[in-house]
């Protein structure tokens, strides 16, 4: 189902608060900028949090040539959720084994909405450290908390439009991030682009400054 | 039809035992050879559920694995089935990989490595083309751009010791698809000032 603008902020959170088997389409427009930025690298290097996507594969590896990491965070945090244990914080310690600098994109997609603080903040350094600079992180983040939300695979469409599948597990808190937090969380990055759309998901593009310049 | 020429057999073996030289596994350490089945017609070898294989196996055919193999797989020119049984800690090195049951190790593929429902890879993978099924699990890299060519292995380490012939007409490779855009679709949204 494609989103359609004429329906209130409400009705389209209602229609993704159900999130159907199916999926649900939605429009992008951080997306394309995320993809420029890729495409002005040869052989590309993507990360990506979420679980794997096969059109996403062929799309970023034959379409644009990139080498596709996939690390399904999401599934480790379903398994922590399920199993318990050391706090998930700890786990994401070390837990991206890449070389400082090696990334050219990650796709956090909207993981950062269920996790707390302190796991944000471990992420969010890792992710900082394994970029590259000038490259880019894109993130979305929900503006209506959910206590019992579904994990969600993204599909990428094409460049202006992700599909939305329910993935694994469910019954997990999605709490809204305040900007300031999001910002202060990618401290060392510039916020390139920032988008809030009707479907109340807010789009963030980060970019690494070149060579190490903290944004000031 | 195809059939399989007559020189290659060795009518004095039964064809558990050809099978099990066909499939070269060069490990001393093959657990159950009378598990590893060769089905001729289609010109496949088969390992069974109950075989163990630790060590290297090279190949000339096709192969199905439904059992555990710990070590090196390689089918420079030939496609390698991992069964839903098979349970696989190896390097993989074949023409094409289908992968249904779980495989820990690296995949190089020359033509395309295929992950189907249920098949798990925790690994990275090298080859022009690679299909991942919905359902799929899959943790690792994905590298398309190399065209499956590894950049250690010998030609040679791939070439079979016996005179094993395929004679399978080959298929041609298929084209890789592409995702097209579709223009003209404008997102909805703001801008947010932060």
């Amino acid at each position: 189902m494609l989103w359609d603008p004429r329906k209130g902020r409400n009705d389209v959170a209602a229609t993704a608060a159900t999130l159907t088997d199916d999926g649900q389409v939605f429009p992008t427009k951080a997306l394309r900028k995320f993809l420029g930025s890729l495409t002005s690298r040869e052989a590309p290097v993507l990360m990506d949090l979420g679980p794997v996507v096969g059109a996403n594969v062929s799309f970023f590896g034959e379409r644009l040539g990139c080498k596709i990491i996939v690390e399904d965070l999401f599934g480790d945090f379903d398994r922590h959720s399920r199993n318990g244990g050391t706090p998930f914080a700890e786990k994401l310690e070390g837990r991206l084994s890449h070389a400082p600098g090696s990334v050219d994109g990650i796709l956090c997609w909207n993981f950062f909405d269920f996790l707390d603080p302190a796991a944000a903040h471990v992420l969010a350094a890792s992710l900082i450290e394994v970029l590259r600079p000038e490259g880019a992180v894109l993130a979305f983040f929900t503006t209506v908390a959910a206590p019992d939300a579904r994990f969600s695979k993204y599909m990428i469409v094409d460049e202006n439009t992700v599909k939305q599948k329910p993935y694994t597990g469910g019954g997990k808190k999605q709490t809204p991030i305040r900007n300031r937090d999001i910002i202060r969380m990618f401290e060392g990055l510039k916020v390139s682009e920032s988008f809030l759309l009707k479907t109340n998901v807010r789009e963030f593009l980060f970019r690494k400054p070149p060579n190490e310049v903290v944004n000031e | 039809m195809w059939k399989r020429d007559e020189a290659v057999r060795q009518p004095a073996v039964p064809n558990n035992e050809a099978a099990a030289a066909t499939a070269q596994a060069a490990s001393p350490q093959v657990a159950r050879p009378d598990g590893i089945k060769s089905q001729n017609e289609r010109g496949v070898v088969n390992i069974g559920k109950s075989v163990v294989i630790k060590g290297e196996l090279n190949g000339s055919e096709d192969l199905t694995i439904e059992g555990h193999v710990e070590g090196k797989i390689e089918l420079r020119e030939h496609v390698l089935t991992i069964g839903p049984n098979g349970k696989i800690k190896a390097e993989l090195f074949a023409k094409a990989v289908v992968v249904l049951g779980e495989v820990k190790g690296n995949i190089t593929a020359t033509e395309k490595v295929d992950i189907r429902e249920n098949g798990a890879v925790d690994g990275d993978i090298t080859a022009p083309r690679v299909a991942i099924a919905e359902g799929a699990h899959f943790r690792g890299s994905v590298d398309m751009a190399n065209k499956g060519k590894p950049a250690t292995q010998s030609q040679n380490q791939a070439k079979p010791a016996g005179p094993v012939v395929d004679a399978r007409p080959q298929q041609p490779a298929p084209q890789a698809v592409h995702t097209q855009s579709q223009p003209g679709q404008v997102p909805q949204g703001q801008r947010v000032g932060v």
